[in-house]
């Protein structure tokens, strides 16, 4: 609860316990649950947050709504010696032949599953004996299926899942031990677990029910959305780190774009009307800046679209159908200012990365004014935006190079789940206790794989 | 109580105010909205789709002590109204395109909520705190609102014990900082800025802000960006570049030394305009020193007083020589000369080579800044070799680039040269100025090295011990081949411009004939010839062949040079038509020229 004081702020020690008294106001309210003490605390605290400034509001916010909002130095924490992970011997048919039959799933935005698996092969954290472990780790490559114009299509993920999660339950004894409780799944779709494209379809089903306990590792993130669950760890896309390389250009060339996108504005295909891909956010941003020269958006995809990025100052990061987007990695590494448009969005890393910090946030329903907002950013807190941007430890948790590099997502990935060690006692299940409801969910994905 | 109804094009929105009722919520469809009618025109107001977009995206509509009150809005060819809730007061936005959209906030309109709002599960935080909250304060001021919000909390913080009561109160909490400040103001329009209540769809359940589902495209009223905040954005950018510049760029920026040789001749103007304006343009301080072969003259000065730099024009008794080969050599003795002024007058800087002819791309004095002692850039070579055989020759020995400059390893360090391979244009080179043939460069041009000038300063302490002295050259001045000379050793040169990988510059000799004839400083007085009086336009057509005798071709730039009898129509110069003719005509009026000479 009190992690968020650890942060960024720490050169300014007033600030650090002026938010420690107001944190304390704000304990003392549970710990005496009188609600008739709520007025004179509350009026006290906001006689300090008006001399702490704006900034200390932020800081509040973050603290009450959740737990995560760290900052910095996680990131260059080394998971290796605190965490032990066994890596699940499975058929190749679960993800090497998968692999084989479409290799262009190695360069998708959900190839993480991939990279994932390979690192763990190699990496240190890895065990060969399950008895030491302390995750399991189950390599079944779910998004793999693409359509020939590589969308993928995870209708057969939740079959191939519970294939998979059979198979280890029966030849191993440790998913019974705790159902899924200490094991974690790459499920890099858009909606996660939820294996569906369509947010209402993704609700509709929800979490596979098999993966209820377990750990999930997705790109999906959205505050109190019924597939983003608990614990998930909330991960970039994968975008390609040799090809961004090659197109780094030199950090002198003057950017001279305000705000840059490119990018569908509208999905015809699958959303004639409009307003319902993206919220209707993406249609706005055309609607009401297409002949803004202040911004440089278009809805093609140029040879130099990574070069636009680095020249210039804000790029767009608008949901899609899902929140997240690759563009989110893109702009940090290319040191362009994320503009997040995606209400309640989880962002990668949320508790190792500051976003608030690096981001400009803006709400779905204020698109129509982005350009006062934008402008009205005063150049200072740009340029600091842009000093934290250019700290290569954040550009480095963006990525899954290959070789795996220290501080890379991998290695985030690793440090979020030894945050969560040592596990809790609810984590094994008593002798005989059932949680799980192995027959439950659509009939369709009770079928076998 | 309350009511809603449209006619045609109209839509009316009957509101029944209670002061200090708290937020509602009101989601209207109007298509879906017939059934209800108007009561009365009584206290109609009609606001005219005329109406001008208001300087903030809401403005008030809603009196404060009105109890009832019927507010009609006239809509044009709309076909949907979506509303959108907020928690500030009532707001409307109308664009003539396809969407309405009204905010609402201290209000209720009850008759919409019932088309749309079951639909929608109420949520804990949103919906169902703010029901309660409102059907309070129906009854009574706010304070039973609170007090309500208070027993509810207590209640719920008792049950689920402390860690769920902190959840509530995260959520609670945020909702009352976004209300807190609007309460009791009903004529408070606030800007946009709430996060929207909650509500999701069933399938959810969970108190979520987002709705799932179709969504309006919100298009503002207003299309053109306000040309303020174009202004702000675009000191913005210039922030950011200055920073980048600082981060990025030169820190120290030293002065730029240009050394350029030079002569008073035909193509002398169009030359030195060139790297003149390239010079113009160097982002640094820049001093120029022309030195002039054949001494001062007013034509060169007249020149380079137009580029309003800072110059040193020094002259060298030595003419021109018509021979390539000497040329070079005096040439190399008039950078020398510089050099002694750059030493004489301790001029501080990056000494540029730039001869008048070159062409120089803005990165070279870029790239001249990082130099530390002499550094060295790759000059691209244009050689025109009109003879199709050399041509052929050339693709067949392939891959010899007509590139000079530093060679480097893939450890960019410096291994070697790329020199000019002349060998190939043996006894096809140019020897002479008038010889129509490749004028082939030295092995290394000058104009491919960038020094420090401390390297030639007389007494400088921290001066590398590899460099010669120039007073140590006296006599031998036309042995210096490059600055190479100057050294002891060539191993400290720097390459620069990515090793040497980036051609920085380019090297051209293009010159007239040396009996070659121009207007002194190109300013035509007295009159030339007239070659088509101007009442024979338009012109008669002309044999499309060119002269095949270069001699006439060299001859005419001779002849236009002449002065004339004969009136002056200096606008018929220009057409191209016009020119073939002219070059035949004064072919022929060359010929009986020269038998005159």
């Amino acid at each position: 609860m009190f992690k968020s004081f650890q942060l960024h702020h720490r050169h300014i020690p007033f600030r650090i316990l002026l938010s420690k008294i107001i944190s304390f106001l704000g304990a003392q309210k549970w710990v005496c649950g009188n609600w008739g003490l709520f007025v004179p605390i509350f009026s006290l605290q906001l006689a300090l947050w008006s001399w702490a400034g704006t900034n200390q509001l932020k800081e509040f916010q973050v603290f009450y709504f959740a737990d995560f909002g760290s900052a910095g130095d996680v990131l260059e924490d080394d998971p290796v010696g605190r965490l032990k992970v066994f890596v699940y011997e499975l058929p190749s048919k679960y993800n090497k032949k998968i692999l084989q039959k479409d290799p262009r799933c190695l360069n998708h935005m959900f190839a993480a599953e991939i990279f994932m698996h390979r690192f763990l092969l190699s990496s240190p954290v890895r065990t060969l004996n399950p008895e030491e472990a302390d995750w399991f780790y189950t390599p079944v490559y779910t998004t793999c299926d693409l359509t020939p114009n590589g969308l993928p299509l995870p209708f057969k993920s939740p079959r191939m899942m519970r294939s998979a999660i059979q198979l280890i339950s029966s030849n191993w004894p440790y998913w019974n031990r705790t159902e899924g409780a200490d094991h974690f799944f790459v499920v890099p779709h858009d909606f996660g677990a939820c294996f569906h494209y369509q947010e209402e379809k993704a609700i509709e089903r929800g979490i596979l029910q098999l993966l209820r306990r377990a750990t999930l590792v997705q790109t999906f993130g959205q505050r109190n959305h019924v597939c983003l669950k608990e614990g998930s760890i909330t991960i970039p896309p994968y975008a390609p780190p040799q090809k961004m390389h090659t197109h780094l250009i030199p950090d002198k060339t003057p950017r001279s774009i305000f705000v840059s996108f490119r990018g569908l504005f509208y999905d015809v295909g699958n959303d004639p009307e409009g307003g319902y891909y993206a919220r209707g956010a993406r249609a706005a941003v055309w609607e009401n800046f297409k002949d803004n020269p202040l911004f440089d958006i278009s809805t093609e995809h140029p040879t130099t679209y990574y070069e636009d990025m680095q020249r210039a100052v804000f790029c767009l990061c608008p949901l899609g159908w899902a929140p997240w987007s690759p563009r989110l990695v893109e702009a940090v590494i290319f040191g362009c200012i994320p503009v997040i448009i995606a209400d309640d969005i989880v962002l990668p890393f949320a508790d190792a990365i500051p976003w608030e910090e690096i981001g400009v946030f803006v709400a779905e329903e204020e698109v129509p004014k982005l350009d006062t907002i934008l402008t009205s950013i005063s150049p200072e807190v740009i340029l600091r935006k842009q000093r934290l941007l250019a700290n290569p430890s954040m550009k480095q948790a963006m990525l899954f190079p290959q070789p795996a590099q220290p501080g890379d997502a991998f290695h985030q990935v690793l440090n979020g789940l030894a945050r969560k060690l040592p596990h809790d006692n609810t984590v094994f299940l008593k002798p005989g206790e059932k949680i799980l409801n192995w027959t439950a969910g659509p009939v369709g994905d009770l079928k076998p794989w | 109580m309350s009511k809603t109804c449209h006619r045609d094009e109209l839509i009316c929105v009957s509101l029944s105010l209670s002061l200090r009722i708290d937020t509602r919520i009101a989601v209207a469809k109007w298509k879906y909205e017939k059934q209800y009618m108007c009561k009365s025109h009584r206290d109609v107001k009609v606001f005219s789709t005329n109406l001008k977009p208001p300087p903030s995206p809401t403005f008030d509509l809603l009196p404060s002590n009105s109890k009832r009150k019927l507010f009609c809005y006239e809509l044009q060819t709309s076909n949907q109204i979506q509303t959108y809730e907020s928690s500030s007061a009532l707001g409307l936005q109308l664009t003539n395109t396809h969407s309405v959209t009204i905010y609402t906030d201290k209000m209720k309109l009850s008759a919409l909520q019932q088309s749309y709002l079951t639909r929608r599960a109420n949520s804990f935080r949103g919906s169902g705190q703010l029901d309660s909250a409102g059907d309070g304060a129906v009854k009574s001021p706010a304070a039973i609102f609170w007090l309500v919000i208070h027993g509810l909390c207590c209640l719920i913080s008792l049950v689920l014990g402390f860690r769920f009561s902190r959840l509530v109160f995260f959520f609670l909490f945020s909702a009352s900082l976004y209300t807190a400040p609007f309460r009791g103001g009903t004529e408070i329009a606030a800007p946009l800025d709430g996060p929207p209540p909650a509500n999701r769809t069933a399938a959810v359940g969970t108190a979520s802000r987002v709705v799932v589902g179709r969504h309006g495209i919100r298009i503002r009223p207003w299309p053109h960006p306000d040309p303020v905040e174009v202004m702000k954005a675009h000191r913005i950018i210039e922030r950011v570049q200055r920073e980048q510049r600082t981060l990025f760029g030169v820190k120290n920026p030293r002065t730029v030394i240009a050394v350029t040789p030079t002569y008073v001749r035909t193509f002398q103007t169009l030359h030195l305009t060139g790297v003149m304006h390239a010079l113009m343009l160097v982002p640094y301080d820049l001093v120029w020193i022309v030195v002039e072969a054949g001494g001062v003259t007013n034509e060169t000065a007249s020149i380079i007083a137009k580029s309003g730099l800072r110059t040193i024009h020094v002259g060298f008794s030595q003419r021109m020589p018509n021979l390539w080969e000497a040329r070079h050599k005096l040439e190399s003795r008039l950078r020398l000369h510089a050099l002694r002024v750059v030493r004489k007058e301790k001029l501080d800087g990056v000494v540029v080579f730039a001869d008048d002819s070159n062409t120089h791309s803005m990165e070279l004095f870029e790239e001249a800044q990082n130099v530390k002692w002499i550094g060295a850039v790759s000059v691209g070579i244009l050689l025109h070799s009109d003879e199709s055989s050399s041509m052929v020759q050339m693709e067949e020995e392939g891959a010899v680039m007509p590139v000079q400059g530093p060679a480097c390893n893939a450890t960019d360090k410096l291994v070697g040269w790329h020199t000019f391979n002349s060998l190939r244009y043996t006894g096809k080179s140019a020897v002479y100025v008038d010889d129509k043939a490749p004028v082939l460069p030295r092995k290394l041009e000058w104009s491919g090295f960038v020094l420090n000038s401390r390297l030639v300063w007389k007494d400088v302490d921290d001066k590398p011990e590899w460099v010669k002295d120039l007073d140590s050259l006296n006599g031998v001045d036309e042995e210096i081949e490059s600055p190479l000379s100057l050294l002891k050793s060539t191993s400290l040169v720097e390459p620069l411009g990515n090793c040497g990988r980036q051609v920085l510059l380019w090297w051209l000799r293009v010159e007239a004939r040396t009996d070659s004839k121009f207007p002194s400083q190109w300013i035509i007085d007295p009159p030339l010839d007239i070659t088509i009086p101007s009442k024979r336009t338009p012109w008669p057509d002309t044999p499309p062949e060119l002269p095949s005798n270069d001699k006439v071709l060299i001859g005419t730039q001779e002849q236009t040079n002449k002065p004339s009898l004969r009136t002056k129509t200096p606008r018929s110069r220009r057409s191209r038509s016009k020119r073939k003719h002219d070059t035949k005509v004064i072919g022929v009026q060359i010929s009986t020229h020269s038998e005159q000479n």
